[in-house]
């Protein structure tokens, strides 16, 4: 429950519908290539069609199986109920790009129903998002309004993209929410490998549904419930649901505070005027006249099939990133950033796998590895440093051959050269810490000579104890020009301060 | 004269280097061109190609390659089956520029197995009609009496075999569209079980219904077309997997203890002639007196068939030509205000008065507040009506009863009143409906003018019911007579 700077309290009710474009070979019921398919991706306009994307008389679809299995791995990933029976129907109505003027959807019995996931939130917590359904169609075509003043264009390359509607109970309760559970689905997906998720190609596209449920005088009014489309940002699902949230309580707040009939309204999100624009009314919304596609038969999910269908359900991005805070001790934020991209956390597991600690893996992945990777726009792994190499620099500086500062300067040299050898960079740059007593007894006494102030302070102001030897730590390593050994400089210097 | 020969035997002596295709192709082609002027049997023929493939079967078969079941034979496929020449125009201005960029499966099949087609024959637009009188082109005349329709929506295809202008072919069959007008045409028309024929290419009136057949001169042809054309595609999903039985050997299995199931329901009804009557009861006395035993059937659901078909053919009419709006194919309005009036405008053009009708009823069927009352209880009926058959089922083989009320009416006669024309399938739509088999045959005449027998049968018992009519066909001269225009 929120509450405005004029103190009234309310609630704030988002459900999402997302449309994710499923990333199979051909399309939904025909044998054309399919645009979401990453071969396929800059196909010139009206190539990917065939008479039974054209709608052509007398051709009949036939159902793409990868393309239900796809769905149904989603849907397990949702932990949804996916029914042994499902069916198709008919959605009519007129576009131009719609070649047969209906859609093929499922109405009534979709493949999968109820289910629920865990939201992983900012903080830390996690929060149980329900799912109502989700169900499988066929994406529209395209229509091109630029350039002509007299006529539109269409384009049918999406037309008969398998699309997976997933609709969600109205748990969201912030826009930061409805922003996260979009990222989280995304990722799930492109763990499932059932989409890439390129948000700009429209693999994914966003409608929350949004209302308040205000209380005022010991009564609760609800607004009318808005879906908002355009959306094709997590950045503007969180500023649609924002500023649609105000834009309620302004208009509840201008008159509409008496009960009002719910009508249900989809406004469009102008993302430069960073607005929501009313598109239509629900009540002059079409009838579809949905009926069963008499083209297509049922489909019939055998407990067989099903469960093959499980077994490529891989281990889920909050599954894999649970396991990374319990067993590597990693923080939620670490285990968050490793697992946010299935090849870094692969990446990852194969360099602890080759001997690296998790923690220095970590260290090294989430550092400078991360930055350049971003820097370079490419995933952890494109940077072609090997698993083995990254295991062979965390055991150089975990057994203190090299110190953890000469471990980055080793790194920034594999950035330049991925094949190099950890160890044979840290001897060419004289990074292998020296373990010579003599030579660092000789380092310790130079670094106390400079710096009476700090022996002072050591011996006689407790207070500062540890602040002095830490700085006299320091200065030997400076000294030694890092190739000290920390631990055996810890120990010297202790040794003849205490002495 | 090669027009007195069936299409089995034509193909015999074709194969046997007897005949060339050749000769009975451009026999058949001279026939059309005497007569299709006054028939209108044809909307489109194909002189040039038909000799082609004439000749190509011809020496192919001098090669010595083996001669397929129909090697040679010209037929003609009704202009609601796609073919990658010609155009497909389902007797409408919508589609009269169609040229569809691949076949049916059906035309495939029938090429692969030798057969020549000549042309595209006549229809109701969009198979929606019992009279031919809803084509955009002209209606079809019946050979028999050309002041009579030939029945629909098969129209121009039951007139094309009565009239010897080619020796068989395919009809379509959404509620009785094969059987009706090959019944008035005095011809062989089988409606096969839902599923039996591939209906890819098939341009779709109402797809849970719609089935291709063949529209023979006898029983036996009808086997061998059918025998080309059935069996499972993996482009139509509901198209049957198993293999399909050789129905041409089956025709030769004697039969034994028949029992043929006779429908009060289809025999006592409004506007049924006599003579029509007194026919199909002559000729179940027939198989009564050749060793069959008669049963007493109740199929009580038929009364409510019309009303339930011409609420389900319609709402899937209505969601199959939707596609049919101006945008991307077929008839566009030539200066539409905006999309709204281009798609009216073109729709509004393009459809004639009886697919309009349909189109309204079915999307009101369909519609928001009436999908309840209209097409789910329809759907109840059906179930009723399947089950009707699936009891009769349990007590006799096939069922005997009239194709039609009536014969061959004359044009204009059934007035302005679409009822009174859809009353011409009240024998005719269970069968679909139920999706089980259906079949006509001649089995007299009235009024110089063929009188139908229908046979139906359980689901894939096509053998049965080839077995069936063909054992009367064999005991009858019906089939071997002739309109008088073939003279």
């Amino acid at each position: 429950m929120s509450a405005t700077a004029t103190d009234i309290q309310y609630k704030v009710l988002i459900g999402m519908e997302i449309h994710v474009q499923l990333a199979t070979k051909t399309k939904m019921f025909t044998s054309v290539a399919n645009g979401a398919y990453p071969d396929n991706a800059n196909a010139a306009p009206n190539t990917l069609v065939d008479p039974v994307i054209l709608g052509l008389p007398g051709v009949l679809p036939v159902i793409n199986k990868r393309a239900v299995e796809m769905a149904m791995m989603v849907g397990l990933a949702l932990n949804c109920v996916i029914p042994s029976f499902t069916k198709w129907d008919r959605k009519s109505y007129y576009y131009p790009d719609l070649p047969k003027n209906y859609q093929i959807s499922q109405y009534d019995l979709p493949l999968c129903g109820e289910g629920q996931i865990e939201l992983p939130l900012t903080d830390g917590s996690y929060k149980t998002i329900r799912i109502r359904r989700a169900h499988l169609e066929e994406d529209a075509g395209k229509l091109l309004h630029e350039g002509h003043e007299e006529f539109s264009q269409v384009d049918l390359n999406r037309a008969g993209t398998p699309l997976l509607e997933i609709v969600t109970e109205p748990d969201l309760t912030t826009p930061e929410e409805a922003r996260l559970f979009g990222e989280e689905l995304r990722r799930i997906c492109r763990y499932l490998g059932v989409s890439q998720g390129i948000m700009q190609q429209g693999h994914m596209r966003f409608e929350p549904n949004i209302n308040l449920h205000i209380f005022h005088n010991g009564q609760t009014f609800k607004t009318p419930i808005t879906e908002c489309k355009n959306l094709n940002s997590f950045r503007s699902v969180e500023r649609a649901c924002a500023y649609e949230i105000q834009r309620q309580l302004a208009e509840w707040h201008a008159g509409g505070q008496k009960q009002q009939p719910m009508r249900k309204s989809t406004r469009g999100w102008d993302d430069d005027k960073g607005v929501t624009v009313l598109q239509r009314e629900k009540e002059e919304a079409e009838d579809y006249r949905y009926f069963p596609d008499p083209d297509l038969v049922p489909v019939t999910v055998s407990e067989q099939w099903r469960e093959t269908v499980r077994k490529e359900v891989v281990e889920l991005p909050i599954q894999r990133r649970k396991r990374y805070e319990k067993h590597y001790a990693l923080t939620p934020k670490e285990s968050m950033a490793l697992i946010d991209e299935r090849p870094n956390a692969e990446l990852f597991e194969a360099a602890v796998a080759a001997g690296g600690s998790a923690r220095r893996v970590t260290n090294l992945l989430l550092g400078v590895a991360t930055k350049t990777a971003k820097e370079r726009g490419v995933l952890l792994p494109e940077l072609g440093i090997s698993a083995m190499t990254y295991a062979a620099l965390a055991k150089l500086a975990d057994d203190g051959t090299i110190s953890a500062t000469a471990a980055v300067t080793v790194f920034e040299e594999l950035l330049a050269n991925p094949s190099g050898d950890p160890k044979k960079i840290a001897e060419a740059k004289g990074l292998i810490q020296v373990r010579d007593v003599g030579a660092t007894e000789k380092w310790v006494e130079e670094a106390l000579a400079a710096n009476p102030n700090a022996v002072d302070s050591y011996k006689n102001n407790p207070k500062k104890k540890q602040a002095s030897l830490g700085f006299l730590r320091g200065a030997v390593m400076k000294i030694s020009q890092g190739k000290a050994d920390p631990k055996m400089v810890g120990e010297l210097l202790e040794k003849r301060l205490d002495a | 004269m090669l027009s007195s020969l069936t299409a089995r035997e034509l193909r015999d002596k074709i194969a046997a280097g007897e005949i060339t295709s050749r000769q009975a192709t451009q026999e058949v082609l001279t026939a059309i061109d005497h007569l299709n002027p006054q028939l209108h049997a044809y909307n489109s023929i194909f002189p040039q190609r038909a000799i082609e493939q004439a000749e190509k079967i011809d020496a192919a078969i001098k090669r010595g390659e083996k001669p397929g079941l129909l090697a040679g034979v010209p037929i003609y496929i009704k202009d609601n089956m796609c073919t990658n020449w010609g155009a497909t125009t389902c007797s409408s201005k919508m589609l009269e520029n169609f040229h569809a960029p691949y076949n049916a499966t059906v035309v495939e099949k029938l090429q692969a197995a030798g057969a020549v087609i000549v042309g595209k024959t006549n229809l109701d637009e969009f198979a929606m009609g019992s009279s031919t009188e809803n084509s955009a082109f002209g209606p079809s005349k019946n050979p028999w009496n050309t002041k009579c329709v030939p029945g629909g929506s098969s129209g121009g295809a039951a007139a094309a075999t009565a009239a010897r202008l080619a020796f068989g072919g395919l009809g379509s069959d959404t509620g009785g569209s094969i059987r009706q007008p090959a019944s008035l045409c005095g011809i062989v028309g089988l409606k096969p079980t839902y599923g039996l024929v591939s209906r890819y290419g098939l341009v779709a009136f109402a797809s849970s219904l719609d089935q291709i057949g063949p529209m023979t001169q006898t029983v036996e042809d009808a086997a061998l077309f059918l025998q080309v054309i059935a069996g499972h595609d993996e482009k139509d999903s509901t198209s049957w997997p198993d293999a399909i039985p050789d129905y041409l050997a089956e025709l030769k299995t004697p039969m034994t203890g028949l029992r043929i199931g006779i429908p009060r329901e289809y025999f006592d009804v409004e506007g049924m002639e006599p003579e029509v009557k007194a026919a199909v009861q002559g000729a179940i006395d027939w198989y009564k007196s050749h060793g069959a035993t008669l049963v007493d059937v109740s199929l009580p659901h038929t009364k409510y068939g019309i009303a339930a078909y011409y609420i389900i053919a319609p709402a899937e009419a209505s969601s199959n030509l939707a596609r049919y709006d101006g945008v991307h194919y077929g008839h566009r309005t030539h200066t539409p205000q905006d999309l709204y009036d281009l798609y009216a405008a073109s729709r509004g053009e393009g459809f004639g008065a009886e697919v309009k009708r349909r189109i309204m009823l079915g999307t009101y069927a369909l519609s928001a507040g009436y999908a309840d009352k209209f097409y789910l209880q329809a759907l109840k009926v059906r179930a009723l009506i399947k089950k009707d058959f699936d009891d009769a089922f349990q007590k006799c083989d096939v069922i005997a009863c009239p194709t039609s009320p009536s014969v061959a009416f004359e044009f204009g006669s059934k007035g302005d009143d679409p009822l009174q024309m859809y009353l011409c399938d009240v024998f005719t739509v269970t069968c679909n409906i139920a999706g089980i088999p259906g079949l006509s045959l001649p089995c007299g005449f009235s009024r110089n003018l063929p009188i139908g027998l229908q046979l139906l049968g359980p689901t894939f018992s096509e053998k049965t019911l080839l077995r069936v009519a063909q054992q009367y066909e064999s005991a009858h001269e019906w089939s071997k007579k002739k309109p008088g225009v073939c003279a």
